[in-house]
């Protein structure tokens, strides 16, 4: 038990001084002392930069994002600044870098938070802003997404989610910000630290948001275990959750001859048959689970034989792709669909389960389709097609400002409907004329969705692409 | 209130206490930690809750009756729980810790379940030092206590019969325990009450000894070796009413309600406090 003293810190204070004056406990103490191989020096910027400690912006990012502030600090002299890019800034799309000690790492496993104070010039949200990013195998890389900062100093605390693993790390600070509603804007973070606070407690981790998916799939099929997470309870009351890389899990497959299971999260499955990929966090079961029914071997979908100078790909491993947002944007709060993409002999597929409806965005640059004025995608429907399938189809286009909304996108809408075509355990061809669009020069999203209440939960999409 | 009133050591008190440290020190060479706060050490009642066999799992009944239902108003306190005499909310653990459980369950129409337990025509008395060795829970809404309440067989009611709180939390304030005292004209909100905050730890991920010292005019509260707060008929507004009456000791966790509050979506359930032993000393 720890001896905690609130207010007799006097005489505390004076009790240790008879104790170290009149009895000589130190020397065996001082045998059980563990020397420490790299540095413990818990300061990545407090003043200026701490000992090692090396700036490396991502390559196309804003470069000079970063400075050193003399003007705006929460204490001391200094802090650091950064200056997020407007929409459209030629020297980059956003801000991030790295910020690693090239001493050779620091052992952090006596904290467990990185803790700092900030504001910005607005209300603003980092998307990513966290530590373990080394440029090398990130294996504990660690990310509190979507923290709100405000114009007020601010001190806010990103819990490592198992100091333990922290022996020997170089990635002190990362963070990736792009603008908020197309501004740029500037925030300051000051007294950068790592602390051993005490108060981080009841560790909650859990893969697959907690989850617990059930997929059907093939052998050879390799699916990575994602959206790994650690929620603590902080001593304000509050909870909060960091995405924690796969190097803090360990992974387990209930039946390994089914699907194994690396130490990255990376499951490849071996025969048929059942398995249960579950992990834990420093011997804590995770929350959610992964359920792999194998059925045995799987089939291809056709290899597109149209030329390259005709397609614009979005998805295929047959065609050199056009740079892709996402292939599902999580729409809250209304969409259900989780992705469950895995890939067979380096051929990746799409795999949408629990699906209401999902967009594809593609809007970093927009495509144009006004030659390649056709679609094509392949679709395969596990188990069964559902009675009353209705499935839509919306291609749209994003209009001169080149971004979702703002008044000027313009859609066409297909209807998959049910059909002899539309059949189960096999590879479809689906295949559309987008001439009835009048504007597609600038394409930015496909959303597929289930119409007239169809219950189509789980399906497989592969080479999706505009044609001539 | 006197939540931010300053303890002023009584003087005898802590020349004892430091002479009782200094002696252990020079002869022991440690530094457990040692309740340096404390001058009671004759033990006249405990419970250790060791089970007296492998398949007994309640609690000793010569020592603890319950508290079963939702009282009169969420027992006063618009408290959301059911309690119960099941061992889903009450038990003796395999290691012999008293386990209250509070669960999220639908129960004779609450939407929790817990337990109290109390000593009440079982154990009652007057002055001591009580403590208690928890664990404690946590989340929005959980509000453990380890408490006295003077004895009512005489008629008068509450606050005129006393009631002193040795340990009450929140569980959205994992660091923070409160120690209070009612009674006729302090009660409910106007409760004498001191906070104690622990520093760079907290309350659920540990035990730890919560206490009273309690003699003619004076009631000192101490959390592990921590003299924390100290109430003398001085301090209240109102009749001192611990010098005549007997009092019995009430161990539970309860759900929602006026303290902590109800709990929210993100609150964990189920939620045991652990309690180690209750001990009383003259």
């Amino acid at each position: 038990m720890k001896t905690k003293k609130q207010i007799q810190s006097k005489i505390t204070f004076l009790l240790g001084l008879i104790l170290l004056t009149t009895i000589a406990c130190e020397r065996e103490l001082s045998e059980d002392v563990v020397e420490a191989t790299f540095t413990l020096n818990p300061e990545v910027y407090i003043d200026g930069f701490s000992a090692g400690l090396e700036y490396y912006p991502y390559l196309d990012s804003k470069f000079d994002a970063f400075s050193v502030d003399t003007e705006v600090k929460y204490s001391g002299a200094s802090s650091m600044r950064f200056d997020v890019p407007n929409v459209g800034d030629p020297s980059g799309a956003y801000a991030g870098a790295i910020f690693r000690d090239d001493n050779g790492g620091r052992d952090l496993s006596g904290y467990d938070a990185l803790t700092f104070w900030a504001k910005s010039s607005t209300a603003a949200t980092i998307n990513d802003i966290g530590f373990g990013q080394d440029f090398g195998e990130n294996k504990f890389q660690v990310s509190k997404r979507g923290l709100r900062l405000s114009t007020n100093w601010v001190k806010y605390i990103i819990p490592i989610p198992n100091p333990s693993e922290l022996h020997q790390e170089s990635g002190m600070f990362w963070y990736a910000e792009g603008p908020e509603n197309d501004n740029g804007y500037t925030f300051w973070i000051d007294e950068l630290k790592y602390e051993k606070l005490g108060t981080i407690a009841q560790p909650r981790p859990s893969i697959l948001n907690g989850d617990d998916i059930v997929v059907n799939s093939f052998i050879g099929v390799k699916i990575n275990i994602t959206d790994l997470n650690q929620t603590f309870h902080l001593d304000s009351g509050q909870n909060t959750t960091v995405s924690a890389a796969p190097g803090y899990f360990t992974f387990t497959s209930s039946d390994p001859s089914v699907a194994s299971v690396s130490e990255f999260g990376e499951v490849l499955i071996e025969t048929d048959g059942q398995t249960i990929i579950t992990a834990s966090l420093n011997g804590i079961e995770a929350e959610g689970s992964l359920t792999i029914n194998s059925v045995g071997s799987f089939s291809f979908a056709p290899t597109p034989s149209r030329s390259p100078e005709d397609v614009t790909s979005i998805f295929s491993n047959h065609y050199t792709n056009t740079p892709v947002d996402f292939f599902n944007g999580y729409w809250q709060p209304y969409q259900t669909t989780q992705s469950a993409d895995f890939s067979i002999d380096g051929d990746d597929f799409l795999n949408y389960t629990n699906f209401n409806f999902v967009g594809i965005q593609f809007a970093n640059p927009t495509v144009d389709a006004t030659e390649k004025s056709n679609l094509h995608f392949n679709m395969y429907i596990p188990d069964a097609v559902p009675s009353n399938f209705d499935f839509l189809v919306t291609v749209i286009d994003f209009g001169p400002d080149k971004v979702n909304g703002g008044g000027d996108d313009t859609r066409q809408q297909l209807f998959v409907r049910k059909s002899p075509r539309i059949i189960a355990d096999s590879w479809m061809t689906i295949e559309f004329s987008l001439a009835a669009m009048t504007t597609k020069n600038n394409v930015g999203l496909i959303i597929f969705e289930n119409i007239n209440f169809s219950p189509l939960n789980n399906f497989y999409l592969d080479n999706i692409y505009f044609y001539k | 209130m006197k939540i931010n009133s300053k303890y002023i050591p009584n003087t005898s008190l802590f020349i004892s206490a430091m002479i009782a440290v200094l002696f252990f020190l020079n002869i022991a060479c440690s530094t457990d930690e040692t309740q340096t706060v404390t001058t009671l050490n004759t033990l006249v009642w405990e419970d250790n809750f060791d089970r007296v066999s492998a398949t007994d799992s309640l609690p000793d009944t010569t020592k603890w009756t319950y508290n079963e239902g939702t009282g009169d108003n969420g027992w006063g306190n618009n408290e959301l729980q059911y309690y119960t005499a099941r061992p889903e909310n009450v038990v003796l653990n395999t290691e012999g810790m008293l386990e209250i459980t509070a669960v999220k369950e639908f129960y004779m129409g609450a939407n929790y379940t817990s337990g109290r337990i109390l000593t009440k025509g079982l154990y009652e008395n007057a002055y001591g030092r009580y403590e208690a060795r928890i664990k404690l829970p946590w989340g929005q809404g959980i509000w453990p206590a380890f408490w006295l309440l003077g004895d009512n067989s005489s008629g008068a009611g509450w606050p005129s019969i006393g009631e002193i709180d040795i340990m009450e939390y929140r569980g959205q304030e994992p660091t923070i325990v409160h120690g209070s005292v009612h009674g006729p004209g302090y009660s409910g909100g106007e409760a004498i009450t001191k906070s104690f905050n622990l520093l760079n730890d907290r309350f659920d991920t540990d035990f730890h000894v919560f206490g009273i010292e309690w003699g003619p005019e004076y009631i000192n509260y101490y959390v592990d070796d921590v003299l924390y707060n100290q109430i003398t008929p001085a301090d209240v507004s109102g009749e001192w009413v611990f010098n005549s009456n007997k009092f019995y000791i009430i161990m539970n966790v309860a759900v929602g309600g006026s303290f902590a509050g109800n709990p929210n979506n993100e609150t964990v359930f189920p939620q045991t406090m652990l309690v180690d032993y209750v001990r009383v000393y003259q």
